[in-house]
């Protein structure tokens, strides 16, 4: 984004059009303004829409919300009190309002596990598991995402190269089975550290196998098959105990990104205008970041919202499998228990998230599009 | 003109379709391995959902006294944590998520390009009400959504497949209406309409055909993801319920084998994994085939 | 400007520049290798500007890119050499290419809209060959580059490269990939097509200036096209090319004086068809104060315009002028804002859905693209039966016979009832969509461009085809049309349209002789003729009177 309005703004010759291109970045500043302000309306409006289906669609709820929670064999009075307890005999509109205006201030009430006086409030519930999952999929966003699009890049100049094929090859396999697959494969890797010699490929293998095998397995190390952080670990201590799930996510998010990275890439490389930079006796590596790369900031950057959002919600899984405690493992045991007040609350925290990430991605692509700033 | 008529009528008209028909032969001709692999194991896993009371040795819910029991001849996968054949389950287990992934993909098919078209061809506020519908269902993250549907209507079977149905739409709808804007925007539709043809001409005659091809290959990907989002929703625990056999459930009840080296509970997993690498290669050689006919001269 | 620029060295000196022997390429579709250039020589002297020109298919395109050692992505040389300053460019390392390339042979695109980055400011582009080879520093290629553009004739030479692409217009884009061409000098340049997608009007100014440059810089040009009156203008010999072989090639005078191959006859067909005009007997539909609008943008102002019954009636004019707005208009598919559309006196109604079969019957449209007015899931036999059946109401037998004798009709057989229009080629395919607007039997047919993407013998066939369909029928057409030869080759009478409006209409001899309308005098005088000389003449004449010029 920045090429451009330093191209607006840059004045290095000739004299005469100082002037004139220095109004002409404001009008572009103001038109940016104008543009990121809309879209803002835009997901705040979208943002509102969706409160309302989260709060709307607990009304959809077959048969009653207490006895639902309470079972068929709930007495009228403990189901009114229930009720009454929980606010849900006021009206609907009443309690959207309380239930937004307190979640705008980060409060989303009691949840249904309460019990008389010791009320159990879902933020309570909720914060330091968000923590945990918003670490861990930083941490992987950190690494995966320049990592993809650099692999991404590699693939598209190397196209149909070896380095493309093995790469292709591998990421397809590793998105065509399912999250849970790949975090079991990397848990059994860390067990055969230690049991391999004991498992019956040891003895059926010939000698020689097993103990190159052994070797192997012997190099992996220790990592937590189990990743029970503690609210009081250190940060290093923390990245140790997420290492198998990060590394699950990250290979998933990376196959995903780069694949998707390629074809954009790929797309923007068939285009006649890469094919005149061929013909001016433009290097490859120079077509890439100066012709195709500026004009896939736009996609690259749906690449990442998507694989971000997929992060954010989609460790769901890998959190299960790793007995993590994060939001995700939260929201299922939430699901499973029908505890609405905290899958509200999750899906709405999950939902706003994603808005934003939209939003960031919705801005680049404008700012990136000449098109869209800077009109005839 | 009417002079003309009567020679003609002696000779003996051509049957249409009968070069159709070789085009699609040449392409299976010409199609390469990676294709033909992609077929026999999709036709294999369909003998095994279709037959699977035939195939199966035991009963899907038949228990038996040893639990967790080692691959032997009786039992050729083992037996589970409640002491049920494995091989059994997996075979069952095709039947039931294969089944249910299929009649979730035909109809959120159905929901997402009757929808799209409409958007297509009314344009206008039908137009708009529908795409800013499927906005706002988009900006809410899919799983975290059926999770949330699921948690209010609960984890049975017929929820799930309309769950999941509805939410998977949005793709089907969105391809279609693009496409559907595209072809619907050709000169030859604009010539039907000179004809005075019905709507639903346009429709199923001019519009369909041409917006089909790239539809069945987005069919047979979100069949994928569709079973994949199963699989995590059941391995969760809140999608197919016990005792119906599933590969997602199957590998969270068994998981804790793996912590002893034993690599059983992971077969479905890989099941999961190899099905949907042949319907990814499928999908690409037919991807290949569609566009290869565009460029016919 | 000096003169000690390398082509002027390099024309002192004399001697080939590019000599291309026994070219070879193969390119790859449909599971294939097809020949696509079978063994061509060629020639380029040291600044001379040759003309490579052929139809669709011809392999000119091809060659050029070759010229440069560059082969489509699907293509590839297969043999012979191209020897450019006596180095062997099939063959030659990736590295010295690129040295070459843009900096000694430099390569002009046919549609510049889609050769120019959207993302990067045209400046930048046009310097990049120049700055990124290390030849000139940014600040002395900027300047160089708006002397070039100066010397293009483009509005505002200083400030036009800060632009991107989407904020300038065609013609401007192609000059300014002109002056990227340039920007290193090169020996030579290989002009694809540079002003087919432009406006005659447009076309001039470019060639004007482009032929300035060449001339300045005694740069050597290959230039390509279809259009042998164009490169008449440009090149000092002439190649024709014809399916990848050469067919003929001589200097530019002896070429157009005297021609020895009849396919390059055959390259201006429509120039030799003329209709003598006839008066009109009837009206058949009358259009009264027409005024239409794409949303909040006008195209059609205040028309009215009467067909005549029986004849053909030819609208003339550049893209945007309206002329195919008011076809659809017409057609029924743009309900007008203003205004009434009289068939036979009656008034027909504006939108399509309220006008019954009889009337849909009498109306018919071509479109231009044959490619996208045919389903490309149907079968010809599909396509016409269709029609027949409803226009017709017939079935079975009757159907397929009525549908076989349309086939006929426009001189195809009925082994084309199988085919699928992708089996098509242009002129057959643009065939069959005058055989669907026959099926109905109608009394107008419109006509919307329907050559235009085609070629000239081509043309030429549909348009003989039309005349005998009108001469036996006695149908109306109305003719869209932005080429005034085919305005010769079939029209009764001529509208002359711009901006939304009717400039000028009448018979075509009326229209087409003096005196004329300013802007139809500018249109004709636009239309490049068969003679050498025709661009000098005309860039004199208009700079004698620079009010005639009407600048894009």
């Amino acid at each position: 984004m920045d090429q451009h309005i330093a191209g607006a703004i840059e004045n290095i010759n000739p004299p005469g059009t100082t002037v004139m291109r220095s109004r002409k970045s404001q009008g572009v500043v103001r038109r940016l303004v104008s543009i990121i302000v809309q879209r803002l309306a835009l997901a705040v409006a979208s943002l509102f829409v969706v409160s309302l289906i989260i709060f709307g669609s607990v009304t959809l709820l077959p048969g009653n919300y207490a006895t639902a929670v309470l079972g068929q064999s709930a007495t009228p009075e403990s189901v009114a009190a229930f009720e009454r307890e929980l606010g849900l005999d006021r009206p609907a509109v009443e309690r959207y309002v309380s239930w937004i205006s307190g979640a705008v201030k980060g409060d989303f009430g009691a949840s249904f596990t309460s019990r008389g006086d010791s009320k159990r409030y879902v933020s309570a519930m909720v914060a330091p598991r968000l923590f945990n999952t918003m670490f861990l999929a930083a941490i992987v966003a950190i690494i995966a995402v320049p990592l993809s699009i650099f692999l991404g890049v590699i693939c598209a100049f190397y196209r149909n190269g070896w380095v493309d094929r093995i790469l292709n090859s591998t990421t397809l396999t590793v998105i065509s089975v399912p999250e849970f697959f790949v975090a079991y494969i990397l848990t059994y890797f860390v067990i055969m550290r230690d049991n391999f010699v004991m498992t019956g490929w040891a003895q059926a293998l010939p000698t020689w196998l097993s103990e190159w095998l052994a070797t192997g397995f012997a190099a992996i190390p220790a990592f937590p098959i189990l990743s029970d952080v503690a609210p009081d670990m250190g940060f290093i201590d923390r990245l140790w105990m997420i290492t198998l799930p990060a590394l699950t996510l990250g290979l998933v998010t990376v196959a995903y990104m780069m694949r998707m990275t390629r074809a954009a890439i790929m797309n923007l490389l068939a285009t006649p205008y890469v094919e005149m930079a061929h013909l001016k006796g433009v290097s490859p590596f120079s077509i890439i970041v100066r012709h195709a790369l500026p004009n896939a900031w736009g996609p690259i950057a749906y690449v990442v919202t998507v694989n971000l959002a997929y992060l954010i919600t989609g460790v769901v899984v890998v959190e299960v499998v790793f007995v993590y405690p994060g939001a995700g493992q939260l929201l299922v045991d939430a699901v499973r228990s029908r505890d609405i007040p905290v899958v509200q609350a999750c899906t709405l925290i999950f939902a706003s998230a994603y808005i934003l990430l939209n939003l960031v991605t919705d801005i680049v692509t404008i700012v990136t599009n000449p098109r869209l700033l800077h009109p005839r | 003109m009417s002079t003309t008529i009567n020679p003609v009528t002696q000779r003996k008209p051509f049957k249409p379709g009968r070069s159709r028909r070789t085009r699609i032969w040449k392409a299976f001709a010409r199609a390469p391995l990676t294709a033909w692999f992609g077929v026999v194991v999709v036709a294999c896993y369909a003998v095994v959902a279709l037959f699977a009371p035939m195939i199966a040795p035991y009963g899907e819910a038949q228990v038996f006294p040893e639990a967790f029991a080692p691959w032997s001849s009786e039992f050729m996968l083992g037996t589970d944590q409640l002491g049920r054949d494995v091989l059994t389950r997996l075979i069952y287990g095709a039947r039931n998520t294969l089944g249910i992934a299929v009649i979730t993909t035909a109809l959120s098919f159905f929901f997402g390009v009757s929808l799209g078209l409409v958007a297509a061809l009314f344009k206008g506020w039908v137009d708009q009400v529908l795409s800013r519908s499927i906005d706002i269902v988009l900006s809410i993250p899919g799983l975290i959504f059926s999770l949330m549907l699921l948690a209010i209507f609960g984890s049975n079977i017929w929820s799930l497949i309309l769950i999941i149905a509805v939410l998977d739409s949005t793709n089907f709808y969105r391809l279609a209406r693009t496409s559907g804007l595209s072809v619907a925007s050709m000169e030859f539709i604009e010539a039907a309409r000179l004809r005075g043809e019905r709507p639903s001409w346009i429709v199923f005659r001019e519009i369909l055909p041409n917006i089909l091809p790239p539809l069945v290959a987005e069919a047979g990907l979100r069949f994928c993801f569709v079973f994949l989002t199963i699989s995590a929703l059941s391995f969760l625990g809140v999608g197919i319920q016990p005792p119906t056999a599933d590969w997602g459930s199957m590998v969270r009840e068994n998981a804790t084998l793996i912590t002893y080296g034993d690599i059983t509970p992971l077969l479905p997993a890989a099941a999961i994994g190899l099905l949907t690498v042949a319907v990814n290669f499928v999908v690409d050689w037919f991807l290949h085939n569609i566009s290869g006919f565009k460029d016919e001269h | 400007m000096s003169t000690d620029t390398r082509g002027f060295e390099a024309r002192q000196k004399g001697g080939n520049l590019l000599e291309i022997r026994d070219l070879r390429i193969d390119g790859f579709s449909n599971d294939t290798w097809h020949k696509i250039v079978k063994g061509v020589d060629l020639v380029v002297n040291r600044g001379e500007v040759v003309g490579l020109i052929g139809e669709s298919g011809a392999g000119k395109s091809s060659l050029g890119l070759a010229a440069m050692g560059y082969a489509k992505p699907g293509c590839k040389i297969t043999g012979g050499q191209v020897l450019f300053d006596g180095e062997d460019l099939v063959g030659c390392s990736e590295k010295r290419l690129r040295e070459l390339r843009g900096n000694r042979i430099a390569y002009v695109a046919q549609s510049a809209a889609a050769a120019f980055n959207p993302a990067k400011r045209l400046i930048t582009q046009t310097v990049e060959a120049a700055v990124c080879k290390g030849l000139k520093t940014r600040d002395e290629a900027e300047a160089d580059a708006i002397e070039l553009y100066r010397k293009l004739q483009l509005p505002n030479p200083e400030q036009i490269g800060y632009r991107y692409p989407h904020q300038v217009s065609g013609g401007q884009l192609q000059r300014i990939m002109t002056a990227m061409a340039m920007i290193c000098k090169p020996d030579l340049i290989i002009f694809d097509e540079p002003t087919t997608a432009l406006d005659v009007t447009t076309q001039v100014e470019v060639l004007a200036s482009v032929r300035i440059l060449v001339e300045h810089y005694h740069t050597a040009a290959l230039y390509i096209t279809h259009d042998l009156a164009v490169v008449a203008q440009m090149a000092d010999r002439i190649k024709v090319l014809r399916h990848g072989n050469t067919v003929e090639e001589a200097p530019t005078s002896e070429m157009i004086a005297d021609p020895k191959e009849d396919y390059t006859k055959s390259l201006w067909a429509v120039r030799n068809l003329y209709k003598d005009p006839s008066e009109r007997d009837s009206v058949l539909l009358r259009v009264q104060n027409l005024s239409a609008s794409y949303g909040q943008h006008k195209v059609l102002d205040d028309i009215n315009v009467d067909l005549p019954r029986g004849r053909t009636i030819c609208v003339v004019g550049e893209s945007g002028s309206g002329k195919s707005t008011l076809a659809r208009s017409i057609a029924g598919l743009l309900p007008p804002t203003h205004g009434s559309v009289l068939y036979e006196g009656k008034a027909l109604p504006g939108d399509l859905q309220q006008r019954g079969r009889a009337l849909l019957k009498k109306i018919q449209l071509v479109h231009q693209i044959p490619d996208t007015a045919l389903n490309p899931r149907h079968t010809v036999g599909e396509i016409l039966s269709r029609a027949v059946q409803v226009f017709k109401n017939l079935r079975g037998a009757a159907l397929v016979a009525e549908t076989v004798q349309l086939l006929e009709r426009i001189e195809l057989g009925e082994t084309f009832y199988d085919r699928l229009p992708s089996e098509l080629s242009g002129g057959q395919k643009q065939r069959i969509c005058i055989a669907r607007a026959l099926a109905a039997d109608p009394e107008l047919i419109i006509c919307d461009e329907v050559t235009s993407a085609l070629d000239q013998v081509v043309q030429e066939g549909i348009l003989k085809l039309l005349t005998d369909l009108q001469r036996q029928l006695g149908v109306t057409y109305m003719f869209i049309t932005h080429d005034i030869n085919t305005v010769q080759a079939i029209a009764d009478e001529v509208i002359v349209m711009k901006s939304g409006r009717i400039i000028d209409q009448g018979l075509k001899t009326d229209v087409l002789a003096p005196p004329y309308h300013p802007y139809t005098e500018l249109l004709l005088s636009s239309v490049p003729k068969m003679e050498t000389g025709w661009l000098t003449g005309i860039l004199e004449a208009r700079s004698a009177a620079p009010s005639a010029v009407v600048s894009s």
